[in-house]
């Protein structure tokens, strides 16, 4: 007997939004947003904390990133530095003098128009990083399908330093030949150009931040979008499901493969977008930023958040982002040597890190703003069990 | 050839066209043979059983067919195509669901979104049509949801559509997981143990439930079962499996007095000291 809900008005509406928030939390995330907006405002448009806060959503936007494939798909990916470095080179090969030789210019125009090089338009530029990085996370993923854990870990791991290495050295590697380097190494790829959005006038790194910050701000917002959006998804359920029990997932008609790829691929293309806007921002790629520290800063970032919570990853991106690029290096650097130790704080900030994740997983596993679903996970053990089979391909 | 369900019905279970064929099937871990060429077919519309001891190789048969396991040697098709080396997910698009012996649902996930996983190999939509969110995609998930909700008041759960997974009762959870097996528009629906841990009345209901599944929705049903009374009360064919191998088949009575089958859950002595 198969009967019919009459469904309420209510679980209609759910079925058209996300759920962003109810109440208070709603009205909070709106003042936050509101302040996030005219915050440059108040700011020189110089003042070195426009600077670190421009800095800190670009790392936001990584940290949502690797949040999809840790976070929702539950794959623990140490070496998303990757993604972050092919971004980044892509901004250095596709908008600066590096070419010296080729005299490419795709949609660009002011200073950049007229120097040699190739220079392509910043918007195109982040489409490509996105859909390079996708490939590139595909490629990472692939040898990871069969591995579970702590092997999954090792495996990235393993991808991030030869992305590493390859940029170190890039400066002896000639893909063509006898042409141009890979990269320049630690001397790195500079100028990068400006950034010029239609409509607007170009950019000026060294004039005024606020275009820049906004900039970031915006591709965050996206971000946190695409990130809700697919988590109340068909997707999103399945990443969930493959998370908790494989075995089940694979039951109830999930694909693995292809669901954990998507995972990857998303992850990584939020990983390039960011990188693409630090090129720029930072007028410099150089391959000392893609240290395998900075993978183990995302993930710690996301930890402190929040597994899989999207506004978690936002709270511990910035605020991890504070304390190692800002309150470490700048306000507490001296603290050692006025107590007459001879150290700067900054030379062992990886020590403090460490120690203050070592905190939270004591006092609040979870993270900060912990998603309900990993609460639970957390508390019934789930997603413990043994769950190793055969996949036949 | 089609026939209607009603003309298939009427025929004997063993003249009724075969949904699921398994042809000398074989699974090797190492050195050890969990399942020796055992052949064995489910026909559309039927409720049949296997039956064997402990470790007799029933769930490794089940993971054969629904794909978790590759068989070593052997072949197995469902509705007419060669899915010996399918995966799950592929299995479970062309009509095979299944539970499971230790319950597995997504035990963090209200009983809802477990039956709309359930239907993932009936959706479409993907990445750009969820985060732009397309009518398309809102149409489906409205769709996917009442179907849902539907599955969840067939199998008898009302109302706690949104409690966890983990907090619903044992008999609740157990029911969930039919939901979601049924949402994915299954052809043969495999039950792995389904009454462990019932009482004999919750067992008697779920026998009823078999045969109105089969009825009303024209599945055929493949059980895994412990429980004499329920696996000779509802099945139409039963097929008994000991230390991997196929060691008797037929209707309920007469394997139920079969010496072979009767030796290998009761033992030689057991067998004498029964026989008087």
């Amino acid at each position: 007997m198969a009967t019919t809900v009459k469904k309420k008005p209510l679980a209609a509406l759910e079925d058209r939004f996300p759920k962003l928030g109810r109440g208070p939390q709603a009205v909070l995330i709106t003042a936050i947003a509101i302040f996030a907006v005219i915050f440059p405002l108040l700011m020189d448009p110089i003042s070195g904390t426009l600077a670190d806060a421009t800095q800190y959503l670009a790392y936001v936007v990584m940290g949502l990133g690797l949040n999809i494939v840790v976070g929702f798909a539950g794959l623990l990916d140490l070496g998303y530095v990757a993604f972050y470095a092919v971004g980044a080179y892509c901004s250095g090969w596709l908008m600066s003098s590096f070419y010296a030789d080729a005299n490419i210019h795709i949609l660009v125009t002011g200073t950049a128009a007229q120097a040699p090089g190739v220079h392509v338009n910043f918007l195109l530029v982040l489409v490509i990083a996105a859909m390079l990085c996708a490939v590139a996370g595909v490629i990472i993923g692939l040898p990871t399908l069969r591995l579970r854990g702590d092997y999954i870990a090792i495996v990235t791991l393993a991808f991030g330093e030869i992305v590493h290495v390859f940029a170190v050295n890039g400066d002896g590697i000639h893909p063509f030949g006898v042409g141009y380097p890979l990269t320049k190494g630690r001397d790195g790829i500079s100028p990068i150009d400006q950034i010029k959005l239609p409509g607007l006038s170009q950019f000026n790194s060294y004039l005024n931040l606020r275009p820049y910050y906004w900039t970031i701000l915006a591709i965050a917002a996206i971000a946190i979008f695409i990130s809700l959006r697919l988590r109340d998804s068909r997707l999103g359920r399945a990443w969930i499901a493959i998370r908790e029990d494989e075995v089940a997932a694979a039951s109830m008609g999930i694909p693995l493969v292809k669901t954990k790829l998507q995972a990857y691929a998303i992850g990584a293309a939020l990983g390039g977008v960011s990188g693409a806007f630090l090129g720029p921002y930072l007028q410099i790629v150089n391959a000392d930023s893609f240290a395998f520290s900075f993978s183990i800063f995302v993930i710690a970032t996301i930890i402190l958040g929040g597994l899989g919570s999207v506004w978690g990853v936002v709270l511990g991106s910035i605020l991890l982002s504070y304390i190692n690029y800002t309150l470490i290096p700048d306000q507490l650097n001296s603290v050692p040597h006025k107590i007459g130790l001879d150290f700067n704080l900054a030379d062992v900030s990886i020590g403090i890190f460490g120690v203050l994740l070592l905190f939270v997983m004591l006092i609040r596993p979870e993270g900060l703003l912990p998603e309900r679903r990993r609460k639970i996970e957390l508390t019934e053990g789930i997603g413990a069990a043994e769950t190793s089979f055969e996949v036949s391909t | 050839m089609s026939t209607t369900p009603e003309a298939v019905a009427a025929l004997p279970v063993t003249e009724r066209p075969k949904l699921l064929e398994a042809s000398r099937v074989t699974k090797r871990f190492g050195g050890l043979v969990a399942v020796n060429d055992v052949s064995f077919a489910v026909p559309q519309r039927s409720i049949v059983s296997i039956i064997g001891p402990n470790g007799a190789g029933k769930t490794t048969f089940f993971n054969m067919l629904t794909g978790l396991y590759t068989p070593s040697t052997g072949r197995v098709s469902f509705d007419g195509k060669e899915t010996t080396q399918s995966r799950p997910d592929q299995i479970t698009a062309l009509g095979m669901a299944r539970t499971f012996q230790n319950i597995r649902l997504f035990g963090t996930m209200s009983a809802l979104e477990n039956v709309l996983v359930g239907q993932h190999a009936r959706m479409k939509s993907g990445i750009g049509g969820s985060i732009f969110r397309t009518p398309r995609t809102r149409k489906e998930e409205q769709l996917v949801r009442e179907k849902g909700r539907e599955m969840l008041s067939f199998v008898g759960i009302r109302g706690r559509f949104d409690d966890l997974a983990i907090n619903l009762s044992y008999g609740d959870q157990r029911r969930v997981e039919i939901a979601r097996a049924l949402a994915s528009d299954p052809k043969l629906l495999l039950l792995d143990e389904p009454t462990a841990g019932m009482n004999p009345q919750e067992s008697e209901n779920l026998t009823t439930f078999m045969r109105k599944l089969r009825d009303e929705l024209n599945l055929a049903i493949l059980l895994i079962e412990h429980d004499m009374k329920v696996v000779m009360g509802v099945s139409e064919y039963v097929t008994v499996l000991d230390h991997g191998e196929k060691i008797a088949e037929g209707d309920p009575v007469s394997v139920r007095n079969n010496p072979r089958v009767v030796e290998a859950y009761l033992g030689k002595q057991g067998l004498e000291e029964a026989g008087g």
